[in-house]
């Protein structure tokens, strides 16, 4: 029983990173058609922001240091900062170009920002150690847990009813929904594209900025491509869930993480190295029995 | 009204509308008729922002629109209608409304041309909760027509209405198109059908290759004068004549 319990922790915890990387993925790509590769990125950098800028291997915290709040708050503006810059500088000149010319300047973008933070911080990982508290183990129900895990968890789902608020009552959320699934329309009826896409770029800012917090208590190492295994797991996830569907995100983010931890489980020993293999196989049969993923979204389809 | 001052509109090297001019004065419903691949379809496009003509100018009630942005034309009293309705399916009836309305601030007149379309199209009070996708074809012709109206706008652009639905559908479209008109609503409305648009507008002008080829007052043309311009017949004292394709 507690092993069975620390492993649904150990699923939903990771699950919930991928689902929280995955939602920012895919309301960009819901909205603009952009495949963001520079999202792991946005991630790293939210890990980076917490430590003194500088090529010395012993990092140095510095917003790290600050109130749990002021951390925060102080991560999340500068990563949502940093997407909106991104959508300004580099995407809203290519507006309206297809959907592979995006992708390859997303990965522009996640080279550039890469090759700024070694120019900035150093190639070297670096130890950072925030938040220790969070790595004691509690007692739930008889059960011990990581904190971590679910304060984890926890974030997630309160981040999961607020997206779901935020799309279904308030007007910016009624009009991204309306844009992605027919952009022009919308324009037609005087949601202004600017306004729209920068929200988009927001949430997806926010939501990186979350899972880098996370990530880095969890992982207590930053290196400048910390962001990339979650965004390579949350690509399967959107992809998985179907392309565009904020529903198909968050199943998808969790469906990786589950089938991570069931082979991590299960697999013999000498083949737990080739973990990725089976996850990935896996997520092969999803797409052989369901092409478009686990949610169709009707107006990708269309458009391709 | 509005004044389209001989656009000319190209799809890369292909000229898709010459030359074209009409005009809508306050209260009309102006029909444009014309066979496929004539240019009407462009011409509303790029009224609406979607398409930027190389020639020619746009004008909304003396202002020179030509060339901004679809939001900021529909924000200047434009309304579109694209062919083909475009409801947001995954939208409820309601929230399909309420996007019209979101970029205006006089909650109150919301408030009350909400009312006013339900009353308008009463269908559609029955199905507010319903996702937008789930509407018949008539059903969603006359949502997007209510929506349009949700912004309040000074001209609506309407294109092929009656494109894909029953005939007697095509009628209460048109009843409402003519009621709107009544109450004061200034429309353009494409047509592929002659017939339909004699019955329903005050003008009618027929395009044919991405120029006006006739126009005047429905009251004034017969089935006649409108046909020969439709299919390009050059001589009319006879109606039957060369074809120039």
């Amino acid at each position: 029983m507690q092993g069975f319990i620390q492993h649904l922790a150990d699923a939903l915890s990771l699950g919930s990173l991928f689902a929280l990387t995955a939602l920012g993925i895919s309301l960009l790509f819901g909205i603009m058609r952009l495949v963001n590769f520079a999202h792991g990125d946005l991630i790293t950098i939210g890990a980076y922001a917490l430590i003194v800028p500088s090529s010395n291997p012993n990092a140095v915290m510095f917003i790290g240091l600050w109130p749990v709040l002021d951390t925060i708050i102080a991560i999340c503006a500068i990563v949502v900062a940093l997407a909106i810059l991104c959508e300004r500088l580099a995407f809203k000149p290519m507006r309206g170009a297809n959907p592979s010319v995006l992708m390859i300047a997303s990965f522009a973008v996640s080279y550039f920002l890469q090759n700024a933070l070694i120019m900035i911080y150093g190639s070297r990982p670096k130890g950072v150690n925030l938040w220790p508290a969070l790595a004691q183990s509690v007692s739930v129900g008889g059960v011990r847990l990581q904190l971590l895990q679910i304060v984890t968890i926890v974030t997630t789902l309160v981040l999961l009813c607020g997206l779901t608020l935020f799309l279904r009552r308030s007007a910016i959320g009624r009009q991204m929904r309306a844009a992605s699934e027919n952009f022009m329309m919308a324009r037609f009826l005087g949601v202004r594209a600017n306004l729209v896409i920068a929200a988009a770029f927001a949430i997806s800012g926010f939501f990186a900025a979350v899972v880098s917090l996370l990530y880095v208590v969890q992982r207590g190492t930053i290196t400048y491509d910390f962001g990339v295994p979650l965004v390579m797991a949350a690509f399967v996830a959107t992809v998985i869930g179907g392309m565009g569907s904020v529903l198909g995100a968050v199943l998808g983010g969790f469906l990786v993480g589950f089938a991570n931890v069931f082979f991590q489980v299960v697999l013999p020993m000498s083949l737990r190295g080739d973990r990725d293999a089976f996850v990935y196989g896996f997520v092969i049969l999803v797409l052989l029995v369901r092409p478009a993923g686990l949610i169709k979204v009707k107006s990708v389809q269309e458009r391709v | 009204m509005l004044e389209v001052e001989t656009i000319e509109v190209s799809y890369g090297r292909i000229p898709a509308v010459r030359g074209l001019s009409f005009r809508v004065d306050k209260g009309e419903l102006v029909t444009i008729v014309g066979p496929n691949g004539a240019g009407k379809s462009t011409t509303m496009m790029t009224i609406a922002g979607a398409l930027t003509p190389t020639r020619g100018l746009i004008r909304l009630g003396g202002v020179d629109i030509t060339g901004k942005r679809p939001e900021e034309i529909a924000r200047l009293g434009i309304s579109f209608v694209p062919e083909g309705r475009h409801v947001f399916s995954q939208l409820t009836v309601g929230e399909n409304l309420l996007i019209g309305a979101d970029m205006r601030r006089d909650r109150a007149a919301v408030r009350s041309d909400y009312d006013r379309a339900l009353a308008y199209f009463p269908i559609l009070k029955e199905r507010l909760e319903m996702p937008g996708g789930k509407l018949s074809g008539g059903e969603q012709q006359q949502l997007v027509i209510a929506r349009a109206l949700m912004t309040r706008p000074k001209v609506v652009l309407v294109d092929e209405p009656s494109l894909g639905l029953a005939p007697i559908i095509v009628d209460l479209v048109y009843d409402i198109l003519r009621k709107l008109r009544d109450e004061g609503s200034t429309l353009v409305v494409v047509e592929q059908s002659t017939h339909r648009a004699l019955e329903n507008a005050d003008r009618i002008y027929v395009v044919r290759n991405g120029q006006v080829t006739l126009e005047g007052a429905s009251a004034k043309l017969t089935d006649k004068d409108l046909e020969n311009a439709y299919f390009g017949f050059e001589d009319k004292t006879d109606g039957v004549a060369a074809v120039h394709f």
